[in-house]
C-alpha cells in the first residue's frame, strides 16, 4: 500500500507524523530462556515498613513533626533544663499579670507565677495522658478490633454492639457523666484522666482494627499458614495483626494528639485536672479570668498546646501518606 | 427499605438500653451518696435524706431504679432539679436554642466544608490545596475554647461585628458567631474527608468515562464525583450533630448562650447528677437518631448499597 500522507485519514485536532510508520518485527527466540532466568533483582525485598521509612525520610512534615515530637518528649523528661524557676514555690502576687523582665521571658501570671516555668513543667501531665491513653486504646480497642474481625459471628456481633454503646457517648459527654462518681470526684489525677479519655475512646481503634483484619483475614498467606497447620489463633496473632496495624498507627497518632486537647477541654471546664497539677488546660482556665489584662498568659500554654497537637496531627498525616502506596502514587 | 429502617429500629435498641444502664450505674450504684450534693457540707438530716431518697429513687434496688428511670425517660416525666423545677420544662426551654446552634453549625461545616475540600481536591497539589491543608491543621490543633475567645475578643470586642454575647431570646444573628465556632473543627474534619475522597475519586474509571463520551466539567465534577464523595463525609455529619450537641458546652460558656451545654455545665457544677443524666440521655438519643438518618442516605447517594 503506497505511504500517502495527504490520503491519510484524520482525526480533529490529533497530530500526525509526516514520516511514513514503519513496523518492527522482533526475531522469535531472540531472547534465550537462560538470560531470563539468570536476569536476578539484586535488591532485597523491601518491606512496607522499610518503604515507608525512605519514603517518611524525605517528608518534610515528618521531618518537622518528628523534631517537634522529639523537643516537647526532651522538655517533659527534663523541664528542669530549661526553666531555672520552681513552677509553684516562688509565685509573688507583687508579680501578678507582670511583663517580661529578665529571668522571666514570658512574663508572670495572674497569681505571679513564672510563665515559663509552668509551660515547661506542664507539659508532662499533657504529654503522659495523652501517651498512656493512646496505649490503652491501642491495646484494648485493638484486641477487640481483631477478635470482632477475625473470627465474626456472633462474637463480632456482640462487640460491635458493646462498641456501639459506648460510642453513642461523645467523649466529652461521657467523660461530664464519669466525674459525677464519687470516686472520681475525690480522685482526680493523671491517670484517672487517662483511664477516662481510654474508656470512651476504644471504640473508635477497634472499629479501624476490625476494619483492617477483615480486609487481610482471608489472603493468601494466612490461608497458606492455616494450611500448614497453625492455628487460628496463632494466624491471628503472627500473620494477621502484623498485617493491619498500619491503619491502627495512623489514627492511634492522631487520637494522641485529639487526647491532649480533650484533656485542656476538661481541664478548662473544670473537671479535669486539679488545680494543683501542672498542665497547661489549667494554666488556660485560670488564665481566662484575666483575659482582657494579661493575654499573653493563655497565649503561651494554648501555644504549647497546639504546637504539640499539631505535631502529632501531622505525623499522622506523614504516616498515612507513607504506609498507602496506592495513595502515593496518586 | 420498610425491613431496613425496621431491623435497624430494632438494632437501636440494645444501644439505648445498654448506654442508659452505662450511664446510670455509672453515676447512681457506684460507692458514694448522690444525696450528699444536695444537702452539702451540713449535711441533712435523716427524715430530710430519706425523703430525698425516696424522691430519687435511691431507696430501690438498683434494677428497679434503673426500670422506673426507663419509664421515666418515655412518659416524658425526668424528675426535677434541686430546686425543685421539673427537667422536662427546663429541656423545653433550652433545648431548641440548642439544635438551632447545632443546625446553624451543621450547616456552616457542610456547605464550607465540601465546597472548599472539593476545590481543593481538584486542585491537589497547587497553592490553594496546600494553604487549606495547613490551615485545617491549625484549626484542628488549636483547642475550641481558645478559638473561641480569640474570635470573640477579634470580632465580638475589637471589630464589633457581633455582640461578644448572646441574648436570652437567641436570635439568629446572634448565633452566627457562636455557630461558627462551634463548627470550625468540624468544618475541617469535613474540609479534609471531601478532599481525600474527592481525589480517590477523581482518578476512578467511571469519571474517565464520564469525560470520556462528552459531558461537561461541571456535570462531570458535580454528579459524578461529588456525589460519590460523599459517603464517608455523610456519615461524619451524621455522627457531629450529636457531637455538637453535647460539644457546645465550651462553646454556650464562652458566648453565654442559653442552651443544653450550659444548662448541663451548671448541673455539673452543682453536682446535680439526676439532671445530668436526663439531659445525657436526652442527647443521646439525639445522635443515635442522626446516625439513623445517615444510613437512610446512603440509599439515596449510593443506589449500590442495598437494604435487603
Amino acid at each position: 500500500m503506497p505511504e500517502n500522507t495527504q490520503n491519510r485519514p484524520t482525526v480533529r485536532g490529533a497530530k500526525i507524523s509526516k514520516y511514513p510508520i514503519e513496523h518492527f518485527v522482533a526475531d522469535p527466540d531472540e531472547t534465550p530462556l537462560q538470560a531470563t532466568d539468570s536476569s536476578v533483582s539484586d535488591a532485597a525485598p523491601v518491606s512496607l515498613w522499610l518503604e515507608a521509612w525512605r519514603n517518611l525520610r524525605t517528608q518534610p512534615l515528618f521531618i518537622i513533626s518528628a523534631i517537634l515530637i522529639v523537643s516537647v518528649v526532651f522538655v517533659a523528661l527534663f523541664p528542669g533544663l530549661f526553666t531555672n524557676e520552681q513552677p509553684n514555690a516562688n509565685c509573688q502576687l507583687a508579680n501578678s499579670d507582670g511583663g517580661a523582665v529578665p529571668g522571666h521571658p514570658l512574663g508572670f501570671t495572674q497569681q505571679g507565677c513564672d510563665i515559663l516555668a509552668r509551660v515547661m513543667y506542664g507539659t508532662q501531665s499533657s504529654l503522659t495522658i495523652g501517651l498512656f491513653a493512646t496505649i490503652a486504646i491501642v491495646i484494648f480497642g485493638g484486641t477487640i478490633g481483631a477478635i470482632s474481625g477475625f473470627f465474626g459471628g456472633w462474637v463480632d456481633a456482640v462487640l460491635a454492639r458493646l462498641g456501639d454503646i459506648f460510642f453513642a457517648l461523645p467523649l466529652i459527654l461521657g467523660a461530664i457523666v464519669v466525674v459525677q462518681i464519687p470516686f472520681f470526684q475525690e480522685n482526680r489525677n493523671v491517670w484517672t484522666i487517662v483511664l477516662i479519655l481510654s474508656a470512651f475512646g476504644w471504640p473508635q481503634i477497634a472499629r479501624i482494627t476490625r476494619a483492617a483484619v477483615i480486609e487481610v483475614r482471608d489472603a493468601d498467606f494466612v490461608i497458606a499458614a492455616r494450611s500448614l497447620g497453625v492455628s487460628r489463633a496463632g494466624a491471628l496473632i503472627r500473620h494477621v495483626i502484623p498485617n493491619s496495624l498500619a491503619p491502627v498507627i495512623v489514627i492511634a497518632t492522631i487520637t494522641l494528639g485529639i487526647f491532649i486537647v480533650a484533656e485542656s477541654t476538661l481541664s478548662y471546664l473544670g473537671i479535669g485536672l486539679p488545680p494543683d497539677v501542672m498542665s497547661w488546660g489549667n494554666d488556660i482556665f485560670s488564665a481566662k479570668s484575666s483575659l482582657r489584662s494579661n493575654p499573653m498568659a493563655l497565649f503561651w500554654p494554648a501555644l504549647a498546646l497546639s504546637l504539640t497537637v499539631l505535631s502529632f496531627i501531622m505525623l499522622g498525616d506523614a504516616l498515612q501518606d507513607a504506609l498507602d502506596p496506592k495513595a502515593r502514587k496518586r | 427499605m420498610g425491613r431496613f429502617l425496621l431491623r435497624r429500629l430494632l438494632q437501636l435498641i440494645p444501644v439505648f438500653l445498654g448506654a442508659t444502664l452505662l450511664i446510670y450505674f455509672l453515676v447512681f450504684s457506684l460507692p458514694g451518696d448522690a444525696t450528699a450534693a444536695i444537702c452539702g457540707e451540713k449535711g441533712c438530716t435523716p427524715a430530710v435524706e430519706a425523703s430525698l431518697r425516696e424522691q430519687y429513687n435511691l431507696d430501690q434496688p438498683f434494677w428497679i431504679q434503673y426500670l422506673l428511670y426507663l419509664k421515666g425517660i418515655f412518659t416524658f416525666d425526668l424528675g426535677t432539679n434541686f430546686a425543685g423545677q421539673p427537667i422536662t420544662d427546663i429541656l423545653a426551654r433550652v433545648f431548641p436554642t440548642t439544635a438551632r446552634l447545632a443546625l446553624m453549625a451543621l450547616a456552616f461545616e457542610a456547605v464550607f466544608g465540601i465546597a472548599i475540600g472539593l476545590f481543593a481536591g481538584l486542585k491537589k497539589g497547587k497553592f490553594f490545596d496546600s494553604t487549606v491543608l495547613v490551615f485545617s491543621l491549625l484549626v484542628i490543633a488549636v483547642p475550641i475554647f481558645v478559638l473561641g475567645f480569640l474570635m470573640q475578643f477579634v470580632v465580638g470586642v475589637k471589630l464589633e461585628w457581633a455582640n461578644p454575647t448572646v441574648s436570652g431570646d437567641a436570635s439568629f444573628t446572634e448565633l452566627i458567631l457562636p455557630a461558627l465556632v462551634l463548627g470550625l473543627v468540624s468544618f475541617a474534619y469535613v474540609l479534609r474527608l471531601t478532599r481525600t475522597a474527592v481525589i480517590e475519586n477523581a482518578s476512578a474509571d467511571y469519571v474517565r468515562t464520564a469525560t470520556a463520551k462528552g459531558l461537561s466539567r461541571r456535570r462531570v465534577v458535580t454528579v459524578h464525583v461529588l456525589r460519590n464523595s460523599m459517603i464517608p463525609v455523610v456519615t461524619f455529619l451524621g455522627a457531629d450533630l450529636g457531637a455538637l450537641m453535647g460539644g457546645a458546652i465550651v462553646t454556650e460558656g464562652i458566648f453565654n448562650v442559653n442552651g443544653v451545654g450550659n444548662t448541663l455545665y451548671r448541673a455539673v457544677l452543682n453536682g446535680e447528677a439526676p439532671v445530668v443524666v436526663s439531659i445525657v440521655t436526652v442527647l443521646i438519643v439525639v445522635f443515635v437518631l442522626a446516625n439513623l438518618l445517615v444510613d437512610l442516605l446512603y440509599a439515596w447517594l449510593d443506589p449500590r448499597i442495598r437494604y435487603a
